[in-house]
């Protein structure tokens, strides 16, 4: 089959998943508003030290960003599952890793994304320099799709599941501590004032990793926890 | 050509062996009904034709092909309505209808396939605010506006109401009398002349 096809089906995934996100806001809105209430919080309790405050910013931001795309991942085949819509895609005629990719992508458009732009807003709070703010993003906007891509992986494992909650934590957080490290790496070094290029790449390297990995995978263990 | 043969099927589910050495055929322009009492296997059958379930053992063929050689090419010949409608609630009629046109090859008319199940102006509704029968000839409507040879359909009658049953069993007809194939399961007796119809008991 052409594939003019294939990138059509692609597209109509993407849209099709934005949409109903837009019209059921409630999902979309809970883990931004978890981020945003952890990253707020902790100033108040930690009290107004400016240089312990810096000290802690990356790894208070990335631990809730972390977190936060963690919470949203349920969502990604959750209700496609319940509605019978994840046995129409699969048996659609495209490969299933690239409709699992597309899904993926929406998934990272509506936590990813958003949490890279409320960053900046939050940093304000830490009192992090604005250049410590644009590496700050450019590990978000590296690193969250990252996170979305492993996720989907364990998330696809356990769709069967009633409760997968606790498994599911265990089978996803250890592989997002690399990303972790190196994320908050990057924003220490430049805060210390080193160049942040070699952990950036890392992430780079990771990110590259995580996208050519990971959609097969996915939609293997889908087709096995729909049989 | 566009024959489906199962060979030798056999298939167990929580340690109980449902049914073996199963081996049918089903021709262009036939239905085939599937019978059984409940727990039989049906719905598990169809699952196994579909692909949705793997096939331990015997063979599943389609064009003289296993349907896991063919993969991607047998999802352009096959529709599979299951228990679950497969549509969104936050999506209206004619955007449930139109996603499942953009994954499929040939398409038709989405505004024929809802005249054609009685839905004529709810193509901007919300899926949500359809009653069940609705949402049931939705899920219907979805196997006409895309042309698939062989329709796998597991209990479509489900909260249909006797006049839509029979709509439903017209266009059943007319879609074997275009070449198609249609295997069915229905606790529902189905009015269909005997000479497209063959019938299965597991």
């Amino acid at each position: 089959m052409a594939i003019s096809m294939h990138l059509r089906a692609f597209g109509a995934v993407i849209v099709r998943d934005l949409l109903l996100a837009f019209r059921h806001k409630s999902e979309l809105v809970n883990s931004i508003a978890f981020f945003i209430l952890v990253v707020s919080l902790f100033p108040l309790g930690v009290g107004a030290d400016i240089v312990l405050l810096r000290k802690i910013a990356p790894g208070v931001i990335w631990v809730a960003a972390l977190l936060a795309t963690f919470l949203s991942l349920d969502h990604l085949f959750r209700s496609d599952y319940e509605d019978g819509c994840l046995e129409l895609i699969l048996m659609s005629p495209h490969p299933v890793s690239l409709i699992v990719l597309a899904k993926i992508m929406a998934h990272w458009m509506l936590t990813g994304v958003p949490l890279t732009l409320i960053a900046p807003l939050l940093a304000g709070m830490y009192g992090l320099e604005n250049s410590s703010i644009a590496v700050l993003m450019l590990t978000l906007l590296i690193g969250t799709p990252i996170l979305s891509l492993i996720g989907a992986i364990a998330i696809a494992l356990t769709v069967g599941l009633r409760k997968g909650g606790v498994m599911l934590a265990l089978l996803i957080l250890p592989f997002y501590v690399p990303v972790l490290i190196f994320a908050t790496a990057a924003i220490d070094a430049q805060i210390a004032g080193f160049p942040v290029s070699g952990q950036i790449n890392m992430l780079l390297a990771l990110l590259a990793l995580a996208l050519t990995l990971s959609p097969w995978p996915t939609a293997v263990a889908l087709k096995m926890s729909l049989s | 050509m566009n024959r489906l043969e199962v060979k030798n099927l056999a298939c167990e589910r929580g340690g109980r062996l449902l049914f073996s050495n199963l081996s049918f055929s089903l021709n262009p322009g036939a239905v085939l009904v599937i019978e059984g009492r409940n727990g039989a296997g049906k719905t598990t059958l169809l699952r196994m034709l579909a692909g949705l379930r793997s096939i331990e053992d015997g063979v599943v063929s389609f064009d003289g092909l296993s349907i896991e050689q063919l993969a991607d090419a047998y999802y352009q010949q096959l529709a599979y309505l299951g228990h679950l409608n497969a549509v969104k609630y936050d999506l209206t009629v004619s955007e449930n209808l139109k996603f499942a046109q953009q994954l499929s090859t040939v398409v038709s008319n989405i505004d024929d396939a809802l005249h054609k199940v009685g839905l004529d102006g709810y193509q901007d509704t919300l899926s949500r605010h359809l009653s069940a029968g609705q949402k049931r000839k939705l899920a219907l409507a979805r196997l006409l506006c895309i042309h698939k040879r062989l329709w796998i359909l597991d209990e479509p009658f489900t909260s249909l109401d006797k006049s839509s049953i029979a709509m439903f069993e017209g266009l059943i007809h007319e879609h074997v009398s275009q070449g198609g194939m249609v295997i069915i399961t229905t606790h529902h007796p189905i009015n269909l002349p005997d000479s497209i119809l063959l019938r299965l008991t597991l």
